[in-house]
């Protein structure tokens, strides 16, 4: 735990275990292939950890990964995903102590703050899962046409899509909850000090039934990986809404390569974030004896 | 030619057949196969279950590796599976390639395995592609060598194209050249044919040019023998029964590895094509690291406690 | 060689039944006054006593639902509601051995199908509608619609926690409180899922059970403080249920009896319609409202086909619902055999032929042997009205449209089968058929997303899906 004790003046202090921040890559903590990593220091400028700074080549691992476990991902029942998902939440909730106090330490927000941004995030968390066996009837359809045809909309996930998120847990979650509970798998890019929070995350996902490689997790500058992750012909969607407004045009243009389908969202909760990462297939079949 | 009356030898007449076949609802047929695996087999129903799948078991070894110890280590095994327990039933068969043939069956014969039949994989296995003229005198070695029974593989793509004058023609003549002499196992590759509506038509395809055994999979490729898969196939000889008064046997081959999973087939047979399959005569269970599994798990009901590997040998 | 299964019983050990139940109102369990036994309908062993609940004791459970409606529920985000929910959907996995094995031992069905059907989706459909209650706004019902308040719930014998599931859901998901009453002879689960309410801390009141009969369940409907009723049940009392409320503004949904028609083509995928017509009428004893009860079978393939189905059925095993091996397990009581054994005697007298496969039945205990009948026309009664135990009707027909006319030609209105592999014609038979659930190539599939319900004297109402918030909702503005 990212935390320090005080020292009691009669007992020797117990130093701590830290903790060392890696990547989390399909199922896996590897270190950066670069060998890089920054600093994050506490609102004094006290030093609290180094995670790894992702490099392209992570991000490029990261999408290998993504892709081989998308089409396993979606094919799993949609209560199966919910199911997966919310023991994530209970785990979540478990360590929320753990969480709060970490966002505290490297955020500086107030240790009140950051139990309410914790408890906030977790039930996003259990209300993006409960959408996965619900989403056919949210953008799903049976459609009349005019003539003796059996016509039927599903809505499926796209793919693999990247997500870059703002320096807050809570805008972590929010850019990954609705990427994932239909079917997609995610590569997310995460930021500055908020990768502490985000590891610990990590460590849940790996002891959770979630598949390898469903969910990523980079560490790094969105400055270094965003363009990357932009230009990349095997990524099908990416969130920008943690991306700073100036900058988003250029990712864009860097997307129109693959059409990816680029969003940012700003601050509504809506199942159309998650409609957003999906398309809708229409499937025509003659009505006939 | 007449075979069995119900094609007369010619493609047209052995496309139409399999044409008008009832096709197989793939989730349908799944959701039968895994009902089947929750019956719960104990007691002195596992213990017979135990016993029986011991002496169905083909023991296989396959390996380009293979050697002529190897193999008489295999046929000790097969005659004598635990050699501190004399009950222990005899395997069904070895299974080798067809030049270890003559080292098994003599090596048989002199430890009192005359009972235990060697089978030879045939006919390029496991690929099949090679000349008819090359498969023949693979079989024709096989059965001078010893062999009793002959294991071929069917040209998959030939049936994936269509060609199915062409496979049937070949089982013909493989049939032909086992006589008397051997039976002959026809396999046909399931992980391969991917569909069931393929592995039902090749069921038919293959009893009605001659095969005494349909078998699932060479072992080399998965999936191999499903449940669902053996229970398409053991409708197929139910229903072949039915129509000839001809009783064809079933292999499954290939992912079959501990207790369980073979209980699971004997349950399958019994449920679908009859008790009357229930004999190393009409079902056999290709495996090799199966055996010692059985016989940890006769142990334990025999004793009372978990076995180790410690206790059953390597071969 | 014949392979005989030994038996293999699940053990009743881990089930705890209490001597005497009373009623469960405002969180708490409150001792009954008048009791009746309920038994196990294998052996006639007495389980245990069960309150018979009166009008006193109604009146006490609708008093606390009000309230706990009041002044606590509807206060409730759905955010916090729907955790309660997960709170039971998760508890009830964590159980779900414990309820498969009371709910064999109360209602008389295998363990094979409580344990692996029943009760996984009990589970299921808590978890589903949890995800429901803070999404309300999306469910079609416009924006912010409202719960109707209390709820009463009558439900059947047949599936006694799938169906307690079914109704308290959907109400709690929508913010609902419920009065509900299990039948008479399987209460033991409804009682035991009250102890889950308890380890969930669900808040008192929102929840109560009261068991009892016919009269327990009438004072439930009738009584003022009841704005919304779901009954499942015989098609008899549903309509009785709809004479009483015609002059109030009580809202019901009823989910009544059937006489579902299963067609088969001659292009069907054969072992597999076998299959599916086995699963049809003999899956829980064929106590099911949508069960394939009338086999209707293209004429040209019915020998090979009634064959066949003779063939399977032989393989049926028939016995002790506690083993894991039965198929078919016990009828579920002695007035329901009786009813079987007077329409089966119908049956014979009209002139239909009887078989069954050669199986024992047990002396004690209630039990039927599975059986068909064919020569079956739509004029007898075995083809009309609802046996409600394992007997199969068997009827031809010689052209698809024909298939369809004796289908619909039925008062009833539940449900349909229909096999071929011709996915066109699938799609025309469902068209044409006047069935609320229609199944191709398969039969007898539930899913908590998937709504269920009839057409006609089958009844009023969907359960499940989203079509089946609506019932527990007033549109919002």
């Amino acid at each position: 735990m990212a935390s320090s004790k005080k020292v009691t003046s009669k007992a020797a202090a117990r130093l701590e275990v830290k903790k060392t921040y890696k990547l989390y890559i399909n199922g896996a903590f590897p270190r950066s292939e670069s060998g890089r990593v920054y600093e994050v220091s506490n609102a004094k400028g006290g030093f609290i950890a180094n995670p790894s700074l992702a490099s392209r080549k992570d991000l490029r691992d990261a999408v290998v990964a993504a892709r081989a476990a998308q089409s396993g991902w979606a094919k799993a029942t949609a209560y199966n995903r919910g199911q997966i998902l919310y023991r994530i939440a209970e785990m979540l909730e478990g360590r929320a102590d753990q969480f709060a106090s970490e966002i505290s330490l490297a955020s500086g927000v107030t240790l009140k703050k950051a139990q309410d941004e914790v408890a906030t995030a977790i039930d996003r968390w259990v209300w993006y899962a409960g959408w996965s066996d619900k989403l056919s009837a949210a953008f799903g359809a049976t459609n009349p046409v005019a003539g003796p045809y059996y016509n039927f909309t599903i809505p499926e996930p796209q793919g693999v899509i990247a997500v870059a998120p703002a320096e807050t847990f809570l805008a972590f979650i929010d850019a990954i909850a609705p990427a994932i509970v239909s079917g997609n798998t995610v590569i997310a890019l995460v930021p500055g000090s908020a990768a502490i929070a985000a590891m610990t995350f990590a460590e849940v996902l790996a002891t959770s039934d979630l598949p390898a490689g469903v969910l990523n997790i980079l560490t790094g500058s969105h400055d270094e990986l965003a363009p990357w992750a932009a230009s990349h012909m095997d990524i099908d969607g990416f969130d920008i809404s943690g991306i700073d407004k100036k900058k988003r045009a250029d990712l864009k243009v860097a997307g129109a390569e693959n059409l990816k389908r680029i969003h940012s969202f700003d601050g509504a909760i809506s199942p159309n974030r998650i409609f957003a990462f999906m398309e809708a297939k229409t499937v025509w079949h003659p009505i006939g004896v | 030619m007449s075979f069995y009356g119900i094609v007369d030898g010619s493609e047209s007449s052995l496309k139409h057949f399999l044409a008008q076949l009832p096709g197989v609802d793939q989730v349908g047929a799944e959701a039968r196969a895994a009902m089947l695996a929750t019956r719960s087999i104990k007691t002195t129903s596992k213990r017979w279950a135990i016993d029986t799948a011991i002496s169905m078991v083909d023991l296989t070894t396959l390996e380009g590796a293979d050697t002529a110890g190897k193999v008489r280590a295999l046929c000790s095994k097969a005659v004598r599976p635990d050699p501190t327990d004399a009950t222990v039933p005899s395997v069904g068969a070895i299974c080798v390639y067809n030049d270890m043939v003559a080292i098994a069956r003599t090596h048989l014969d002199s430890i009192g395995g005359n009972h235990v039949p060697v089978a030879a994989v045939s006919t390029a296995f496991p690929s099949g592609r090679a000349s008819m003229e090359v498969k023949i005198q693979d079989t024709q070695d096989a059965i001078d060598a010893g062999a009793a029974e002959i294991d071929m593989v069917i040209d998959r793509g030939a049936f994936l194209s269509g060609q199915y004058g062409l496979v049937f023609d070949e089982i013909v003549k493989i049939r032909e050249v086992c006589g008397e002499r051997a039976h002959l196992k026809v396999i046909f590759e399931t992980g391969e044919l991917v569909t069931y509506d393929n592995v039902r038509k090749a069921s038919y395809l293959a009893m009605l040019a001659g095969a005494d055994f349909i078998k699932t999979s060479t072992g080399k490729v998965a999936p191999a023998a499903t449940p669902p898969v053996v229970l398409v196939m053991l409708e197929a000889v139910r229903d072949f029964y039915q129509m000839t008064e001809r009783r064809i046997g079933v292999k499954p081959a290939g992912g079959i590895r501990n207790t369980k999973d073979a209980i699971k087939q004997l349950v399958l047979v019994n449920e679908t094509a009859g008790p009357e399959w229930l004999t190393p005569e009409f079902f056999r269970i290709g495996a090799s690291a199966l055996l010692n599994d059985l016989l940890m798990q006769r142990m334990k009901m025999d004793d009372g406690y978990y076995a180790s590997p410690n206790y059953v040998t390597i071969d | 060689m014949t392979f005989e299964y030994a038996p293999a019983p699940e053990s009743r050990s881990i089930v705890d039944i209490k001597a005497k139940y009373g009623h469960f109102i405002d969180g708490k369990f409150a001792p009954g006054k008048k009791h009746f036994a309920t038994i196990n309908p294998a052996t006639e062993e007495v389980l245990s006593q069960i309150s018979l609940g009166g009008q006193s004791d109604v009146d006490k459970a609708v008093l606390a639902a009000q309230k706990a409606y009041t002044k606590t529920w509807s206060k409730l985000s759905g955010k916090e509601r729907g955790k309660y929910l997960y709170r039971i959907a998760r508890i009830l996995q964590e159980r779900a051995r414990e309820f498969a094995v009371l709910e064999t031992l109360d209602n008389g069905k295998p363990i094979r199908e409580t344990r692996d059907i029943d009760i996984p989706l009990v589970a299921a459909h808590f978890f589903y509608h949890a995800g429901w209650a803070d999404k309300l706004d999306y469910a079609g019902l416009g924006k912010s619609p409202q719960p109707h308040g209390v709820a009463g719930q009558i439900i059947p014998w047949n599936f006694p926690l799938l169906m307690l599931a079914w109704k308290v859901a959907p109400a709690l998901a929508t913010g609902n409180t419920v009065v509900l009453k299990p039948a008479e002879t399987t209460s033991l689960t409804a009682l035991l899922f009250a102890e889950v309410c308890q380890q969930a801390e669900l808040p008192d009141g929102v929840v109560n059970i009261v068991t009892g009969d016919g009269s327990t369940g009438a004072a439930i409907v009738n009584h003022p403080g009841i704005h919304k009723i779901a009954f499942t049940g015989s098609t008899e009392v549903g309509k009785k249920i709809a004479r009483a409320i015609a002059g109030t503004n009580k809202k019901a949904t009823l989910e009544l009896g059937g006489k579902g028609a299963n067609l088969v083509f001659d292009d069907a995928p054969i072992d597999e319609t076998v299959e599916g017509i086995v699963n049809g009428i003999f899956f829980n004893q064929g106590h099911v409202c949508c069960a394939g009860s009338r086999l209707i079978l293209q004429e040209g393939i019915a020998d090979e086909l009634i064959e066949k189905l003779k063939v399977r059925m032989a393989k049926i095993r028939v016995g002790d619902p506690l083993d894991k091996n039965t198929d078919l397990g016990a009828i579920n009581s002695k007035e329901q055999l009786s009813k079987i054994q007077e329409l089966t005697s119908a049956g014979d007298a009209e002139g239909a032929q009887r078989w069954s496969p050669a199986c024992t039945l047990s002396a004690k205990g209630f039990w039927f042997a599975p059986t068909i009948f064919t020569g079956v026309t739509q004029a007898h009664r075995i083809a009309r009205e609802e046996i409600f135990g394992p007997v199969l009707s068997i009827l031809t027909f010689r052209t698809p449209q024909e298939a369809i006319e004796k289908a619909n030609n039925t008062p009833f209105g539940l449900s349909a089968g229909v096999w071929s592999e011709k996915g066109s014609r699938i799609l025309w038979a469902t068209q044409q058929l006047r069935a609320g659930v229609v199944w191709a190539n398969t039969f007898n599939k539930f899913d908590p997303t998937s709504p269920f319900g009839g057409y006609k004297e089958s009844g009023w109402g969907r359960e499940g899906g989203k079509h089946g918030l609506a019932a527990y909702m007033k549109e919002g503005k």
